[in-house]
């Protein structure tokens, strides 16, 4: 059985490190603060390992099939018998899973910043943020009830906002990080209402009760869902679709995608865990802990969810091609992994061999933690050597950082599919998915992962080959690689990017928790690690070497590129809808009706009741009488409606 | 005799209070400096004594009763008249008649306890006098000031005229049922004319104290012409005492006539809602603001009146406990402020948080609540309230009550950002808290803040 205090101290000792970073760190405890707020992540990642552990091949498999455990609930606030915000824990497959990625990649990159944020003014500051994130985190990850969730979801965007924000002296830091905020804020309202709609047909917020109502299309609840309509579509499709927009947002889908690549102002680390392996997946998880409903109830949003994946995948690959910011980069290529993680819950059915594209979702989102968080690591490296985010700054920089670039190119043939590293055997699982149940989804993910293979590679190239040795700028000399701190979590995270592949992960995580074989044929990989080679080789072609062959490239796609290049202009687009169309539109006449109608109404009853009480203004008021009269006129006006005109 | 003491003990503990007040005035008399402190030890022991020793049962040929969940209420307003004897230190202290101002007003407390729990029509409109006529006095107390007097006079002539209709429509109940016993008026109620229209003016001497729109004109001159121990008191414990007696009525009494005062409740508080938010939208003064952000707060709690069962009771009793902590935190800011410096108006409190940050605090502590913005327990009762309400399925109805709140938040929010983001080269000098005010505004803090996480709070009431 579950250890529930063992459980609840997973989220709880980030918690503690940050009221007591936050409380004291500033003043008492200012070099400590660091090694305070690792040692209690250490603790939370032993605790997460040895749950894992226990969960997995101790008491977790009744059966043969994996079960779900609520060790702990406390109801926090009663509407009724049946309605109830509890705050609970949950244990199953993906919870468990999503503990071990949280504490891990958190773990990583609190050790790193020890070194990375060394000096920083806020330090402390910096470690109390990063604890209540990861306690944010964890939190969402247990929810046993939906509410429960909405809230650590809120929680975990505040504590987003603080830490891009964390460089508050930088304008484009403070713009990013309320541009973050607000974006999701408007997914989250989605989310809000989709919690109301559904929870109000279930009657019921806990997870386990509402997945049960709404899944047996014979019960009450989903008759009554299913008979209430609203512009043609039930109330349910409605409720899930609205839950959906919240995950999308702070998953990054588009087209709420606007704010991740500004959210990169924050401290690159934090890019690591928060917009790499972490919060940014978290819409994923959202539909994965409903899916359920979303694939026995309403299939007709998981379709959407398929393609609102695919063309967010797709988008994403063809905008990271044309970036020079490396961590803009790294960001749409999250997005578009993301992407993948989506469409793969998207083509997935409940139970047995069709939940295939299920599993494979969870198993890409574990192996993407590994290599994205790496990834941002090694750019956080980068950076911190040449003190630049821009491509042309760098380039040969494979012998001055052996180990960041080792790791990294690790990094980079995971994130390409090619084998046997990790992103290999996640990406073919959710290949085959696709395959199996949406042939043009597949094709869509097949050119992205062709797309996938050249952007990183122009990346790699770029950084650490491209031109000749110790052509970049005196001052980037100063320093080395960055000490142990910063290098064991690369090392540690290119161990889980090359092996996490191996993992028979089918067999612990499913939709309906029995293990699921995964049936691998050879001549299904030939396209896709094709394509990924083709990639690598067009990358290798063009930036291995300092060269015009990109420039003419990008002048002969002229428009596409520029295009590309501007992010398809949808932050463009947003502008002018807030601006212009909502400014003009909806703001003017509003102002308009407000200045002329409502004041002049305002003005007009001001100065008559000024004209008719001037006279009579003084201390004998005649107003009283009026007021009396008022009085009168109502008492006679109700008895009028409700004798007369109501009966 | 036992029976008396034990079911008469809330009234009784007041009654000790105010004799001994009387023997004090009429005897040596006292300084207000010394005198302040023992009333204030007076009503926290009320209070604390409030919580024990509540039995159930009836008196005087049931015409008084009492229960649980009657005691729970009169100790709300114990709270609420605790927490304005150490809000309105520094007016107290000044006024030349304290002992008289607390036996007004312990006066019309006992007036709001006995009909709480008046199961007769002839004890309820007796105490129904008794809980408003000192209160005109009371409005009257700044002697040397033309408004207080205006408002006095204004409150009583106003007062007088609804006691009149509430009157008329009492006769026209007895007279139609035969019977002035409220349980047995209930049996014999069965919607007909007579009937409705003596509903009607008994409704409207209700929406009178509560300041229903349009029964509301006389709130703001009163308000802002009376002291501001007044006008929290007024604000406060005599529209929640009213809000109390005035659920009880609908769902005991006139629970035939459900059909006639649901859609009027309904009306009435959407009117109350819009009028009040439209007029507190354009107030200058603090205090006048807070009087039309209060007819608002009525419009938001017959929301939930209009839900008619257990739910909607617990939520008003919840969101008046809300309310006494918020809304006397700001009379207490304000307070503090007109009383040292003189100042009322909202442009003056620009810059307040770079030279008072306690005061500012508080005041947006409580405005948030007031407001309903989470984690506040202002939230949470605005939360209840609006579910209550939904629970006959008018959710148009909820909607415009959502987006009520949408628009107070606005005027709310501007005291806000007036005192902490505005500047202001002459912002109000630091000023001098007193131990007593500082304890208050601390208990309303807390109360703002714990009401609403604490859900047992809730739970209990619920319970009841």
């Amino acid at each position: 059985m579950p250890n529930a205090t063992n459980i609840a101290l997973i989220p709880l000792l980030p918690l503690a490190g940050f009221i007591l970073l936050g409380l004291f760190g500033r003043k008492y405890i200012k070099n400590g603060a660091g090694l305070i707020g690792t040692a209690l992540l250490l603790g939370s990642a032993l605790l997460a390992l040895y749950t894992a552990y226990d969960y997995f091949f101790v008491y977790g498999k009744v059966d043969g099939v994996y079960q779900q455990f609520v060790p702990l609930k406390i109801t926090w606030l009663a509407f009724s018998k049946e309605l109830s915000i509890d705050m609970g824990l949950v244990i199953d497959p993906i919870s468990v899973m999503m503990l071990l990625v949280v504490t891990f990649v958190s773990l990583m990159v609190h050790i790193y910043s020890l070194g990375y944020m060394k000096g920083e003014e806020r330090f402390p500051t910096y470690y109390a943020f990063l604890g209540l994130f990861t306690f944010s985190m964890l939190g969402l990850v247990l929810a046993s009830n939906i509410f429960q969730m909405y809230i650590f979801w809120e929680l975990v965007g505040v504590s987003s906002f603080l830490l891009i924000g964390f460089y508050y002296d930088k304008p484009s830091a403070v713009a990013a990080s309320k541009k973050a905020f607000i974006v999701t804020r408007f997914a989250d309202l989605g989310f809000l209402v989709g919690i109301l709609i559904l929870s109000y047909f279930s009657g019921s917020f806990d997870f386990q009760t509402l997945i049960a109502r709404l899944t047996s299309p014979e019960s009450n609840e989903v008759k009554n869902a299913v008979a209430s309509t609203f512009l043609g579509a039930s109330a349910l499709t409605w409720g899930a679709a609205l839950i959906f927009i919240g995950g999308a947002g702070k998953s990054a889908m588009f087209p709420l995608h606007i704010w991740l690549p500004d959210a990169m102002e924050g401290p690159t680390p934090v890019s690591a865990l928060i917009h790499a392996a972490t919060m940014v997946v978290a819409g994923v998880y959202l539909v994965a802990r409903l899916f359920p409903v979303f694939s026995v109830t309403t299939p007709a949003v998981l379709e959407i969810i398929g393609w609102v994946g695919a063309v967010s995948a797709i988008i994403a690959a063809v905008i990271a091609c044309t970036q020079t910011d490396i961590k803009r980069v790294l960001a749409y290529s999250t997005m578009s992994q993301i992407g993948y993680m989506m469409f793969a819950l998207g083509v997935s059915s409940y139970g047995g061999e069709a939940g295939l594209g299920y599993t494979a979702s969870m198993f890409h989102l574990f192996t993407h933690a590994m290599f994205k968080a790496l990834l941002f690591l090694g750019a956080g490296a980068v950076i911190h050597y040449v003190h630049s985010n821009e491509m042309k700054d760098m380039g040969g920089l494979r012998k001055k950082l052996p180990i960041t670039h080792f790791t990294f190119l690790v990094a980079c043939l995971a994130i390409a599919g090619v084998p046997p590293f990790a992103g290999f055997f996640s990406k073919e699982e959710i290949l085959l998915a696709a395959y199996n149940s949406n042939t043009a989804i597949y094709w869509i993910a097949l050119i992205t992962s062709g797309l996938t293979a050249f952007y990183m590679f122009r990346l790699y190239f770029t950084i650490f080959w491209n031109k000749a040795q110790g052509e970049h700028s005196a001052a980037a000399n100063k320093h080395g690689e960055g000490g142990l701190v910063m290098m064991l979590p690369l090392v540690l995270l290119a161990v889980g990017a090359a092996g996490a592949g191996f993992i028979p992960f089918g067999e612990f995580v499913s939709t309906d928790g029995k293990a699921l074989e995964s049936h691998f044929h050879l001549s299904f990989s030939l396209a896709p690690v094709a394509l990924g080679l083709a990639g690598i080789l067009a990358a290798l072609w063009m930036y291995a070497k300092a060269n015009d062959k990109p420039a003419r490239l990008a002048a002969s796609l002229g428009g596409l590129y520029k295009a590309a290049y501007h992010k398809f202009y949808i932050d463009e687009l947003y502008l002018f809808i807030t601006k212009k169309v909502l400014f003009n539109l909806v703001g003017r006449p509003a102002a308009w009706f407000d200045r002329n109608i409502v004041d002049g109404l305002m003005n007009l009853t001001g100065n008559s009741t000024v004209l008719v009480s001037e006279g009579i203004k003084k201390f004998q008021s005649g107003k009283v009488q009026q007021y009396a009269i008022f009085f009168l006129g109502a008492v006679v006006l109700l008895a009028v409606l409700f004798i007369y005109v109501w009966r | 005799m036992n029976e008396l003491l034990t079911l008469m003990k809330s009234e009784l503990v007041l009654t000790g209070i105010i004799f001994l007040l009387l023997f004090i005035k009429i005897g040596k008399g006292m300084k207000n400096e010394t005198l302040l402190p023992l009333v204030q030890v007076l009503l926290l022991v009320n209070f604390i004594f409030g919580f024990v020793l509540n039995k159930e049962g009836r008196l005087f040929g049931d015409m008084f009763y009492t229960t649980s969940l009657i005691a729970f209420q009169k100790n709300i307003l114990n709270l609420g008249v605790y927490l304005i004897s150490l809000l309105c230190t520094d007016w107290l202290k000044k006024t030349p008649h304290l002992p008289e101002f607390f036996l007004l007003l312990l006066s019309a407390l006992l007036g709001m306890f006995f009909m709480i729990s008046s199961a007769n029509l002839l004890i309820f409109y007796l105490s129904l006098e008794l809980a408003s006529i000192p209160v005109a006095a009371m409005a009257n107390f700044d002697l040397d000031k033309k408004r207080s007097a205006e408002g006095a006079m204004k409150m009583i002539l106003s007062s007088a005229f609804s006691s009149g209709i509430l009157l008329f429509g009492i006769s026209l109940v007895y007279g139609s049922t035969g019977t002035i016993s409220l349980p047995e008026i209930a049996g014999r109620l069965d919607g007909s004319t007579l009937q409705v229209l003596a509903f009607i003016f008994f409704f409207a001497a209700f929406a009178f104290k509560l300041s229903i729109v349009p029964f509301h004109l006389w709130t703001a001159d009163v308000y802002e012409g009376s002291p501001i121990a007044t006008t929290a008191f007024l604000s406060v414990i005599s529209k929640g005492s009213v809000a109390f007696i005035f659920m009880t009525m609908l769902y005991r009494v006139f629970q035939p006539l459900l059909d006639t005062w649901y859609p009027m409740l309904v009306i009435l508080s959407i009117a109350t809602m819009v009028i009040g938010n439209l007029f507190a939208l354009r107030q200058q003064n603090i205090k006048r603001f807070l009087a039309f952000s209060s007819i608002a707060q009525v419009g938001f709690i017959l929301v939930a009146v209009s839900s008619n069962d257990h739910m909607g009771s617990t939520a008003v009793i919840y969101f008046v406990l809300v309310y006494i902590f918020s809304n006397l935190a700001a009379f207490g800011v304000a307070s503090v402020i007109a009383e040292q410096t003189g100042k009322e108006r909202i442009d003056d409190f620009k810059g307040f948080y770079k030279t008072n940050p306690f005061l500012s605090w508080i005041l947006a502590l409580a405005l948030f609540s007031l407001a309903g913005v989470p984690p506040t327990a202002g939230f949470f009762g605005k939360l209840f309230l609006l579910t209550a309400g939904g629970a006959r399925a008018a959710y148009w109805f909820i909607t415009v009550a959502a987006l009520n709140m949408i628009i107070s938040l606005y005027y709310y929010l501007r005291v806000v950002r007036a005192m902490f983001m505005d500047k202001n080269d002459t912002p109000i000098e630091p000023l001098k808290i007193s131990a007593p005010v500082r304890l208050g505004m601390i208990i309303c803090g807390a109360g703002i803040i714990l009401t609403g996480l604490l859900s047992w709070i809730y739970d209990y009431i619920h319970s009841l």
